[in-house]
């Protein structure tokens, strides 16, 4: 099966003034969320700020995004050929587009 | 922002984490600094099998025979000091993680140990099921967390080390969180930041693992050694797409299981390579990365460009009394091994070379330590399987004495460094904007090395890369652009393609000059070992030019 998918993605560096942004992706079956995103990063737009360690594996648990508003990990959430919604975590402090503040308080650098 | 330790750990891998845990019990401040999130990002969370060590739980052994297969494996340029560390004190530290709770696999009491490819008898210690990595990781951020003294800080991609005159006093970093400069000064400086898999399209390791050790190793004056040998891992999962696994979940399934490589007419085919398998996992990476390349070349691949592995001779029963979960998650993804072989090729998976240090992980920049992967020569042109997190162990704790035992004798903080400034101007530039796409770069680069700096080299090939990584480094030019808020992503790019052009050049420009077939250095045009290149290379950075010589690096004579 191919086709595209499209991904409807939240923007901004503000929780209170973003925008969304749609990209039309390529879909191959089998694909994750987490390649939609990268091929969006390489081939439109390397402004989209997402964060992933371990790419595949669901090792790193980084990659935490709503996804129609429910929880997922983007390496294991499946792309579908539909329009699939994408946004930060609404529990935790957004720093830009999908990536939030998911390290745990005595793990952030601080100044001192 | 600005912060004072006794000892800076860069990379929380198991190397940095064992180094910080070691550093700390002998009585150091600790700053663990990664780019991605403590304890969870490198290779070592990726890894699923196994750790070497002569435990000798499973048949007798000793350390020496571990040393002898390590040696063998690396055809010929191990570093033996290093190599005799490795071997020779891993044991201990793999009976350290059992009393720290790992959990290794245990049969009657006894902890397991698996027979591996290399290995004259059953040496490998793992976790069920594919869980070795995670486990390690988790092992040691317990431990971590419960040291007084490590003070933690994620999202710190480092830019720069710190020099006073020759010394490493520290480094730069850009805080991710918030696209500030962050200074942080250290009496030692660990260096463990793992390889440089990402290098290469098809890789086994994490995202943050672009070679940036090597780099900054490189910039502060440090040399490296045998950095033409990056290890790719001949069955890395190729077809059908499979999500949520590591590409190398099928080293575990080789051991317990064998399987059969079969090419496009369905025909066992190692044997022409000189291994017959016969239903046993036996052949070397090296080996084996060529054997399937050379298999696909002559038109015998199967349909996504590799080979295939089958497990259909072994009934449902066998596998899921040796995987039991991983079948579930194989068959979300539309994988039933009784019934269909899958497609694997070779994957980057390790790189064998690294920054030279002594058998005490010092560099020759005093101050500047390192640990684990990013270290190079233990493993001379070939690792042997089950390495990689024995020297993670062994090397980071050592590193950790070594810094703290440095510290010690050096009692003041240093205040002083020549290129502070200079690197938090680079952190801050704001350069114009540039036209092009920095991740598409890294894709093209990747492109690049897996094509032509890959498991089958040749002259031509590898010039061509370089001519590659030449217009990619004019184009990325002097500095960063972006606007210099948290998680500026084109900044993150540029700094991470800073290190991977200078590092895939340097493993270029070493392939080139190695004119023979060596363990995982494998030419078309000089298809043979040498005599001649019985011999390391070892690489510096002299007023921004690659310089490359021969002979034995400076500690191997002088390490006692």
């Amino acid at each position: 099966m191919s086709g595209s998918a499209t991904l409807k993605i939240w923007r901004g560096l503000d929780i209170n003034n973003g925008r969304w942004e749609t990209y039309e992706v390529p879909f191959e079956a089998g694909q994750s969320v987490l390649d939609g995103l990268r091929w969006i990063r390489a081939n439109r737009d390397p402004t989209l700020a997402i964060r992933f360690s371990c790419i595949n594996a669901n090792a790193c648990k980084e990659c935490m995004v709503e996804l129609d508003g429910k929880t997922v990990y983007a390496c294991t959430a499946r792309l579908q050929p539909r329009e699939m919604t994408l946004a930060p975590l609404s529990n935790k402090k957004l720093l830009r587009d999908l990536v939030t503040e998911i390290s745990p308080p005595m793990e952030r650098f601080t100044d001192s | 922002m600005h912060a004072e330790t006794d000892v800076l750990v860069i990379g929380s891998g198991a190397a940095g984490m064992y180094a910080a845990i070691e550093a700390a019990r002998d009585g150091c401040q600790v700053l663990l600094a990664d780019r991605s999130l403590i304890g969870r990002g490198g290779a070592t969370v990726m890894a699923q099998m196994t750790v070497a060590a002569a435990l000798g739980s499973e048949t007798a052994d000793h350390w020496s025979y571990h040393y002898a297969d390590t040696i063998a494996a690396g055809r010929g340029l191990c570093d033996e000091p290093l190599a005799q560390l490795l071997c020779e004190e891993g044991s201990e530290c793999v009976r350290a993680m059992d009393k720290w709770g790992i959990g290794w696999a245990r049969k009657d009491g006894r902890i397991t140990q698996a027979m591996a490819p290399g290995h004259d008898r059953p040496r490998c210690v793992y976790v069920d099921f594919l869980n070795t990595g995670p486990a390690v990781s988790k092992t040691l951020r317990t431990i971590v967390n419960k040291s007084g003294g490590i003070r933690k800080a994620g999202d710190l991609c480092v830019v720069d080390l710190l020099r006073d005159k020759g010394d490493v006093v520290g480094a730069a970093a850009l805080h991710l969180g918030s696209g500030a400069p962050v200074i942080l000064s250290a009496k030692a400086t660990i260096l463990a930041t793992g390889g440089l898999t990402r290098l290469y399209r098809r890789n086994s390791a994490s995202a943050n693992m672009g070679g940036d050790g090597y780099a900054l190793a490189l910039r502060a004056g440090a040399s490296l050694v045998d950095m033409e040998f990056v290890q790719f891992f001949p069955i890395g999962h190729l077809a059908p797409r499979l999500i949520g696994m590591d590409p190398i979940m099928w080293d575990p399934f080789r051991y317990k299981l064998g399987g059969r490589l079969l090419n496009n007419r369905m025909e066992e085919f190692t044997q022409r390579y000189g291994v017959a398998e016969d239903g046993k996992y036996v052949i070397t990476r090296d080996v084996g990365s060529y054997a399937i390349l050379k298999e696909v070349e002559a038109g015998r691949g199967s349909p996504h460009g590799g080979v295939y592995l089958s497990f259909q001779h072994c009934p449902e029963r066998t596998l899921r009394e040796s995987f039991g979960p991983v079948i579930d998650r194989l068959g979300a993804n539309g994988i039933d091994l009784t019934k269909m072989p899958i497609e694997v090729s070779p994957i980057a998976h390790y790189h064998m070379g690294g920054i030279v240090t002594d058998a005490k992980m010092q560099t020759g920049l005093a101050g500047l330590f390192a640990a684990g992967e990013v270290v190079g020569g233990a493993n001379g042109a070939n690792r042997l399987s089950g390495n990689a997190i024995t020297e993670a162990l062994v090397f980071g704790r050592r590193a950790g004495r070594s810094a703290a035992d440095y510290v010690k004798r050096l009692r003041t903080l240093p205040d002083h460094s020549d290129n502070a400034q200079e690197a938090i101007d680079l952190i801050t530039t704001d350069a114009p904007t540039r036209n092009f796409n920095t991740a598409e770069m890294q894709q093209m680069l990747q492109i690049t090395m897996q094509d032509n700096v890959g498991a089958l080299r040749s002259e031509r090939k590898i010039a061509s890369a370089l001519d590659a990584i030449g217009l990619l480094t004019e184009e990325l030019g002097n500095a960063p652009s972006g606007d210099g808020n948290r998680f500026d992503m084109r900044r993150i790019d540029w700094f991470d393609l800073r290190n991977m052009l200078l590092v895939a050049r340097v493993v270029a420009e070493a392939a080139l000059a190695r004119r023979e077939t060596r363990g995982a250095q494998q030419r078309e045009d000089y298809p043979h070992l040498s005599p001649d290149w019985a011999c390391n290379q070892t690489v510096r950075l002299r007023h921004a030019r690659i310089e490359l010589s021969r002979g034995p690096h400076a500690f191997t004579e002088t390490t006692s």
